[in-house]
């Protein structure tokens, strides 16, 4: 991939589809097409070093994976923080 | 000088001691200062926290809770508020886990019902067990209803949470006689949750021998919030002493002097009570 090609992604953040391109950085494919990590995302997402929790399809993501190529088409993403409650 | 009983007189939840009987929530507060000050007045270290979507794109320097309330400061309690399923539960309880690095003490509730914010017994118990198998310590809010109360214990949660009244109605406590029979018939501490509405609920809570009071709307939604948390602290404490050291017993229509009976300059006394007209 040229680091010119924007090619886009759409995930669904928070239940809102998003579009988000993957080219610019870089980042090699891995084997099931998935191109973008989430150290990236939450950069692209202005959330980089914020205290949240991330889950993917409905499955956790340690911290320990954020730099794993992981993320691809059409993936539902929760991030979550901790506010007030009682 | 002895030392009083309750000096050493510790709530032990999970294996760990606190000082503090008055859990506190941090919702509903105008603001993050507020919200600081009003747990520091209760002298509360268990805090509760719900768990939610970010912002996106919209104030990217927002404070965060964490770090007006660090971990590192306070047992931070997660909860399940706004859960209606035992799916949801146990999703935003594994994304808790995770934001809070690994912090398996929890708050789960599992509500019915919009309105009365009601907890569904029967969701409540299969969320339980699979966090439980999960490896969270799970402290329960749940109906009055004793054996519901005593099935949760059971499959091993760690503290049981009855509401003494719906969730931010300050009703107070509303059956005092379901909460002694979950008080008497449980070996894991019992805390009220949800209901108080102002100190003297909860000293009536702490009297009844509960071994802590959760609240959060009695004090955020005080006229003075700070004041109304320090009146927490004093009645929960008041209400614990009072329960360990063990009330006198009523007695019915049958008035007892303090003062002595003799010795009295009107030497008459005894007359006068002969023509009471009650005796």
């Amino acid at each position: 991939m040229d680091c010119g090609d924007l090619k886009m992604i759409q995930l669904i953040v928070n239940g809102q589809p998003r579009r988000f391109p993957v080219g610019d950085y870089g980042k090699a494919q891995d084997s099931n097409g998935r191109v973008l990590n989430i150290t990236d995302l939450l950069e692209h997402m202005d959330l980089q070093g914020k205290r949240i929790a991330i889950e993917r399809n409905g499955e956790i993501v340690p911290r320990s994976k954020f730099d794993e190529p992981m993320l691809a088409d059409g993936d539902r993403l929760e991030i979550v923080v901790a506010v007030g409650g009682g | 000088m002895r030392k009083r009983e309750t000096v050493l007189d510790h709530l032990n939840i999970a294996g760990k001691d606190y000082s503090s009987r008055l859990l506190v929530g941090t919702g509903k507060y105008k603001d993050f200062p507020e919200t600081r000050a009003a747990v520091g007045a209760s002298g509360a270290e268990i805090i509760t926290v719900a768990i939610r979507r970010t912002n996106l794109g919209q104030n990217p320097g927002e404070p965060n809770l964490l770090d007006v309330l660090p971990p590192s400061q306070y047992t931070l309690l997660p909860n399940t508020a706004g859960c209606y399923t035992v799916e949801d539960a146990v999703r935003t309880l594994r994304l808790a886990r995770e934001l809070l690095d690994g912090h398996t003490l929890v708050k789960l509730e599992v509500l019915g019902d919009p309105k009365t914010l009601y907890p569904n017994m029967v969701e409540t118990i299969k969320a339980a067990e699979i966090l439980i198998k999960e490896g969270f310590q799970v402290m329960v809010y749940t109906s009055d209803d004793p054996i519901a109360a005593k099935q949760l214990e059971e499959i091993g949660c760690v503290a049981i949470m009855p509401l003494a009244s719906l969730i931010g109605s300050g009703m107070g406590i509303l059956n005092p006689w379901n909460l002694q029979i979950i008080i008497e018939n449980a070996s894991v501490p019992v805390i009220v949750d949800a209901g108080v509405g102002t100190a003297s609920d909860a000293a009536i809570a702490m009297e009844l021998g509960c071994d802590g009071v959760l609240m959060n709307t009695a004090i955020a939604a005080a006229q003075n919030p700070i004041l109304m948390a320090s009146a927490m602290k004093k009645a929960v404490e008041a209400g614990r002493e009072a329960y360990l050291a063990g009330r006198m017993p009523k007695k019915l229509y049958s008035a007892s002097p303090s003062s002595p009976v003799e010795g009295t300059i009107a030497g008459s006394s005894a007359q006068q009570a002969k023509t009471n007209p009650f005796s």
